[in-house]
């Protein structure tokens, strides 16, 4: 039989703004942020940590919202994909750059996506393919094969560090150097 | 618009996080649905105890088979097929039997998912395991257990196809060559699982369904028939919906069954929200055959006859029929001139879970098949394997190429349009084929295993039976456009925009495109097959020139010309060459509807019109109101899309690691609408092919317990597996509709097994390998060399 | 897949922690970083009736320099310690293998003692450890205690933790002059499990062989420690024959299980392989070093 421990309040700080809400233990952060919070953009593909769709920032760092209790969120900054346009009008530079690049399809997996390289590139501004396909791989995507998702990625470090001559698209197809 | 790059009109949301797939919906006092499922791959099922269930504070409900009642039956067939001699579908709740691991034995619903699941952990019920059959080819076997009692040697179907005289063809032959070939069952695992939310409300008497589906409107009308409610009083909508990949074509599961039944009951919305785990073992699989092939070829190569008997993996039960063995045997030929042809094919009962189409729906088989024996004859003679192809391919000239068989459609296998060997010269050039056979010498020098491999496909797309579409232009100069089936990220919000935006002569942006919602469109099937685009996309088109004829008549009259004299551009018709005579679409549709009263000033001159002396109706004969037209297009047959990948490999003979150094599409998909989602549904559908040449396996143990469960086990590849892919078009317009465009959907996975196998036996060649399965892993390619090893020595 | 039902306490110092486990012994679990522990509660794998949350015990969370070598506090994140140039410069081997942990999000929440107390199999960390002779330092209601690695690894998932112990720490000898050290690992994807890693440190003294570390993950409960092959190794030059041998030697060592990611043979034969690798590696930077 299963125990009813008693709620717990958390607080916290989620895109800037606060919010309080009593919570049973074992209520996972993910499910916290979509039903208690609304903040559907969130999204939920495998519940043990390795689909990488429900990742947030935790404090800035990606984590995994399905792996965290809500509860062990008390205190902490928490930013989800909602909290990143800058505006009604504006995407945030990557949001843009994966526009750009066709980098998602179904948009499940994006918010996820997101999340870690908008992290990454503040931490990597100037990062190679190879090192970006590495912190993608934390990452499963099922539409888009990752291609547009590493152009996007590349595309929105060159927006970001200003270099907006060279953030120019590319079509699939165009010749890698050769092997 | 048609043919161009426009970024999609559906990003900025989706970026944002303002999608909403069926977990988001979420309905005022919506309860939370748990299934309770079968441990066991086959077992009667004696007795249930789901008290303690029920006992557990916020639990709503707890329902068996002997609750559900008259509902509890077996799920509609939904492809019946005359060979299709012993179908079996599976009802929602297990009565006395349960037939693989994951069946739906009872639902629970309660307050949330932790309490449901914690109350579905109570359930005790009383299994009397059963002997279990898991592979297809035993299963058939004589003594071999049996998954429905009443199925003798578990065989469900049993369908034999025949072209020309391949005896007759065998006993001329210079060359028989004979392969036992295996493709281990995998499945489509979008990011998204399935899920159901429903709602029923006793005022309005209506039934509204969110499904993560691919085909609502059978859906509706088959929910409306079982709940015994008129289709108009049932309402289904596919929402955004996160991949796929045909797992979701599968209608009925039980779970839509049993949601709906549940709110309906309960008189509370209910959601059920699939988890991986469910996923993996109860959502439907494909890609399980074995099929023992021969071919018979004269001395140059020259395909003269093939044989080939397969045994289809069809799981527990058969909802979905034949049609992925139909598409295998139909597919099989490929782009080769093949006169003589003999399929036969066994569909087996096993106890896992039922297959359904998987992207590439069969195809992936039938290329693996072909491609593989191709390799053969080029080994066999001498030749190179692109050689091979060419002395065999169907020539340009050669339109229409009838393979002489019924398609799934019902409609002949009648290759329209193609261009296969200008295919494979584009993609081995792409490839750097002229320089390749040096470099593999030179690396081998250096003890390095480089391999190169081709993969030709054509696909049978754009099949009906039809679709529709509706079109209207509002006062505001902003056009909606429906159609009954659905988007699961292929970008129709765009394409369709972009047909119609075409025709309109307005932007794309200013055309929004819903899909997949049965209140705004009643007629149509779904997306799969790689059809949306043909069928629905022709019928956006037909509509859309309907609303364009009816625009340029009114603007004739009011702007006094001849509608020759006038053109289409930026949101307005206007006088050709003549500057300021023109009218808004937005201005012609308000002018359009007489409906007297001024909302607008574009009303107000319409309304005053009205009370001006005139005589005769507002509305002549036959004419509707409005700048609005439905458009339906129902193709004759097929229109058949083609394909080439060339891939470039390095084999560590020592690991057996294999590591993706080029990768080559060329593909044909006729008119294109926009080449960016195009190269997206090839990147996408070639990550896929390389999972499943490589990585993904479903497997279970020989108690049918499945042990690939999870994303730690089901391997689905990262972007540090899946390498650059580099895409060259070739466009041979279909000439079957009016935009002249076949499918792509599933084209990117349809050659992967068959093109890494090549290039993988290619690569190991001087260790005497040969690959005749898939998927691939390191492991297993480790196997075949020490085995190639052992048997040289 | 929800977790089931249990209490909660977040603890404030191992002292708590410690009475916490005390008081409730095999009834409670303790979460770290979470990253092996929740998907186990999401899966109901487990249903402990008490979960003690380590994540508040500001003072399990360090990196300091301490004879000869580096202490690492057990609720340091992998992330902060892959960070760390001082642990890059000291530790290279850690350093080398901190990257194929899973992925950056699971790195930015899963912590060193987590990891090894955990003790999978086919885990990075526990090899590292063993290879390195790293002392855990474990801690209950009788007080702390010491172990060396090889001691705290036991079998499959299981350590010498008792219920009522937690890992306060984990000490890594730093690297002596002229060594080398290296990670190689073969998975089926980048930042899975490993299906076989190995982990190597060589130290030369002109040519000679002086000190040779082996360990492999992947291919039995706990990382096997190849003293075998480190004994035909020392004392002489590093070559390929003797990297031969040495992999020889391991591959003879090992029973690893069949798994439907890997045959036996299949783990038996890339240890050598990997062996071979990883003493290269290694060897080539003990010469710079």
């Amino acid at each position: 039989m299963s125990v009813t421990p008693p709620l717990t309040t958390v607080r916290l700080r989620v895109n800037g703004r606060e919010y309080a809400q009593e919570v049973p233990p074992r209520l996972l952060l993910s499910d916290f942020l979509r039903y208690r919070l609304g903040l559907t953009g969130t999204h939920v593909g495998c519940e043990h940590g390795v689909c990488g769709a429900c990742t947030v920032q935790l404090d800035g760092e990606p984590i995994r919202s399905c792996l965290m209790l809500a509860i062990q969120a008390d205190g902490a900054d928490v930013t989800t994909v909602e909290g990143l346009a800058p505006g009604l009008d504006r995407l945030h530079p990557v949001q843009e750059a994966f526009r750009l690049e066709h980098a998602l399809q179904c948009g499940f997996c994006t918010p996820g996506f997101l999340m870690t390289v908008t992290a990454f590139l503040r931490e990597h501004p100037n990062a190679s393919d190879e090192e970006i396909r590495r912190e993608l791989a934390g990452h499963l995507c099922r539409c888009t094969g990752y291609q547009n998702i590493v152009r996007a990625v590349r595309r929105a470090s060159l927006m970001l560090t200003g270099d907006s001559a060279r953030a120019t698209p590319g079509a699939a197809g165009d010749a890698p150097s050769a092997p | 618009m048609i043919g161009a790059r426009i970024p999609r009109n559906e990003d900025p949301r989706l970026l944002r996080g303002l999608g909403c797939f069926v977990d988001d919906v979420n309905p005022a006092g919506v309860l939370h649905a748990v299934c309770y499922r079968s441990p066991h791959a086959h077992a009667r099922l004696r007795g249930i105890d789901v008290s303690r269930a029920r006992a557990v504070p916020g639990v709503h409900l707890v329902v068996t088979a002997a609750e559900l009642g008259e509902l509890n039956q077996p799920g509609p067939l939904l492809i019946p097929h005359p060979a299709l001699t012993q179908p079996r579908t599976q009802r929602p709740l297990a009565v006395d039997e349960v037939r693989y691991v994951g069946e739906t034995v009872a639902f629970v619903v309660a307050d949330d998912r932790y309490v449901a699941e914690d109350a579905a952990g109570l359930i005790v019920a009383d299994y009397e395991p059963l002997p279990v059959v898991i592979d297809a080819e035993r299963a058939l076997a004589t003594g071999a257990p049996l998954v429905h009692g009443d199925v003798p040697s578990n065989r469900a179907a049993r369908f034999s196809q025949r072209v020309g005289n391949p005896d007759q063809a065998f006993q001329q032959a210079a060359h028989v060559l004979r392969e036992r070939l295996v493709i281990e069952r995998s499945c489509g695992s979008p990011i998204e699982g399935r899920g159901v939310v429903a709602e029923y409300d006793p005022r309005s008497g209506v039934l509204r369904v969110w499904t993560s589906t691919q085909a609502p409107l059978p859906i509706k009308n088959g929910l409306a028939r079982m709940f015994g409610l008129p289709e108009f009083q049932v309402e289904v909508i596919a929402p955004d919906v996160g991949g796929g990949f045909g797992t979701k074509i599968m209608l009925f599961y039980p779970e839509e069954v049993l949601v709906p039944w549940a709110a309906m009951r309960l008189g509370r919305p209910v959601k059920w929200t699939e988890d991986r785990r469910e996923h993996l073992t109860a959502a439907n699989q494909e890609r399980g055959q074995i099929h023992d092939v021969e071919l018979a070829v004269d001395g140059d190569g020259r395909i003269l006859a093939l044989r080939d008997h397969f045994i289809h993996d069809g799981g527990a039960y058969t909802p979905y029929g034949m049609v992925v063995p139909i598409i295998t045997a139909c597919q099989l030929p490929g782009p080769y001139r093949l006169r003589n042809y003999a399929v036969e094919f066994e569909v087996s009962y096993t106890n896992k879970v039922a297959v359904s189409p998987y992207r590439g729906a069969g195809r992936p088989h039938g290329a693996f098949v072909m491609e593989r024996m191709i390799g053969l004859v080029a080994h066999t003679l001498g030749l190179e394997p692109a050689e091979v192809r060419r002395r065999n391919f169907i020539q340009v000239d050669e339109f229409p190429w009838d393979v002489g068989l019924t398609f799934q459609d019902g409609g002949p296998t009648r290759y329209d349009s193609g261009n296969y060997p200008a295919g494979l010269e584009m993609a081995l050039e792409r490839a750097g084929f002229a320089t390749f056979r040096a470099r593999q010498a030179e690396a081998r020098h250096q003890g390095r295993c480089l391999g190169i491999g081709i993969g030709c496909y054509v696909e049978g797309t754009g099949i009906g039976p039809y679709e529709g579409a509706h079109v209207r232009v509002e006062p505001s100069g902003r056009v909606l456009v429906a159609t009954g089936l659905t988007t699961q990220g292929q970008g129709h919000y765009t394409t369709f925009a972009q047909i119609v935006a075409e025709a309109l002569g307005c932007d794309a942006s200013e055309v929004t495109v819903i899909t997949g919602d049965t209140r705004r469109f009643n007629w149509g099937a779904g997306t799969y097959a790689s059809r949306a685009l043909v069928t629905s996309g022709n019928a956006v088109h037909i509509a859309a020139q309907e609303v364009r004829t009816k625009a340029l008549r009114i603007a004739a009259r009011l702007l006094e010309a001849s509608p020759a004299d006038l053109e289409l551009a930026d949101g307005r018709v206007r006088v050709k060459g003549v500057p300021g005579r023109d009218l808004t679409l937005g201005a012609l549709a308000t002018v359009a509807d007489p409906i007297r009263y001024a909302y607008s000033k574009e009303a107000a001159d319409a309304a005053l019109r009205l009370v001006k002396p005139r005589s005769g109706a507002v509305l002549a004969d036959g004419e509707a109101p409005g700048l609005e037209a439905f458009g339906y297009y129902a193709p004759p047959q097929a229109t058949f899309a083609s394909g080439c990948h060339v891939a470039i490999v390095e084999v560590d003979p020592g690991t057996g690691e294999v590591t993706l150094l080029r990768y080559v599409v060329q593909h044909d998909c006729g008119t294109i609408v926009n080449p960016t989602i195009v190269e997206g549904q090839i990147l996408g559908g070639v990550a896929q092919g390389i999972g499943g040449a490589l990585y993904e396996k479903i497997v279970y143990d020989e108690a049918g317990q499945p042990l690939t469960t999870t994303y730690m086990d089901f391997l689905m590849p990262t972007a540090m597996e899946i390498p650059e892919i580099e895409i060259v078009h070739l466009e041979t317009p279909s000439p079957l509709n009016p935009l002249g465009i076949k499918g792509v959907g599933e084209a990117g996975a349809i050659p992967g097994p068959a093109v890494l196998a090549e290039a993988i036996e290619d690569a190991l060649r001087p260790l005497g390998v040969s690959i005749r399965e898939m998927p691939l892993s390191p492991n297993r390619i480790r196997e075949l060399i020490e085995r190639a090893e052992r048997s040289t020595t | 897949m929800k977790p089931p039902a249990f209490e909660y306490v977040a603890v404030a110092s191992t002292e708590e922690a410690v009475a916490q486990l005390a008081a409730h012994g095999d009834d409670a679990r303790l979460l770290a970083g979470g990253q092996s522990l929740m998907p186990i509660l999401n899966m109901r794998l487990a249903t402990p009736g008490r979960l003690v949350d380590l994540n508040r015990v500001r003072t399990l969370s360090y990196i300091v320099e301490r004879a000869g070598g580096v202490a690492i506090g057990a609720m340091t994140r992998q992330r902060t310690v892959e960070r760390s140039e001082f642990v890059a410069a000291a530790v290279p081997l850690l350093a080398e293998a901190l990257p194929w942990v899973g992925h950056t999000a699971i790195r930015n929440r899963g912590t060193i003692g987590g990891s090894l107390a955990h003790a999978d199999p086919a885990a990075e960390l526990p090899a590292v450890a063993v290879c390195l002779d790293a002392r855990l330092t474990l801690r209950g209601p009788a007080g702390e205690r010491t172990l060396a690695a090889r001691e705290f690894f036991r079998g499959y998932l299981t350590t010498a933790l008792a219920p009522t112990e937690l890992l306060a720490e984990v000490w890594f000898p730093s690297a002596l002059p002229g060594t080398g050290a290296a990670w190689i690992e073969f998975a089926r994807r980048y930042g899975d499990y490993a299906l076989v890693g190995v982990a190597a440190v060589v130290t030369l003294e002109g040519s000679t062989v002086r000190r040779a570390s082996l360990a492999v993950t992947g291919v039995d409960g706990v990382p096997v420690r190849a003293v075998d092959a480190e004994r035909l190794l020392i004392g002489a030059p590093l070559s390929a024959e003797s990297m031969a041998a040495a992999a020889e030697s391991v591959r003879r060592t090992l029973e690893p299980q069949d798994d439907i990611h890997a045959t036996a043979a299949y783990r038996r034969h890339l240890a050598g392989i990997l062996t071979v690798r990883a003493l290269t590696r290694a060897g080539d930077r003990a010469r710079l070093a």
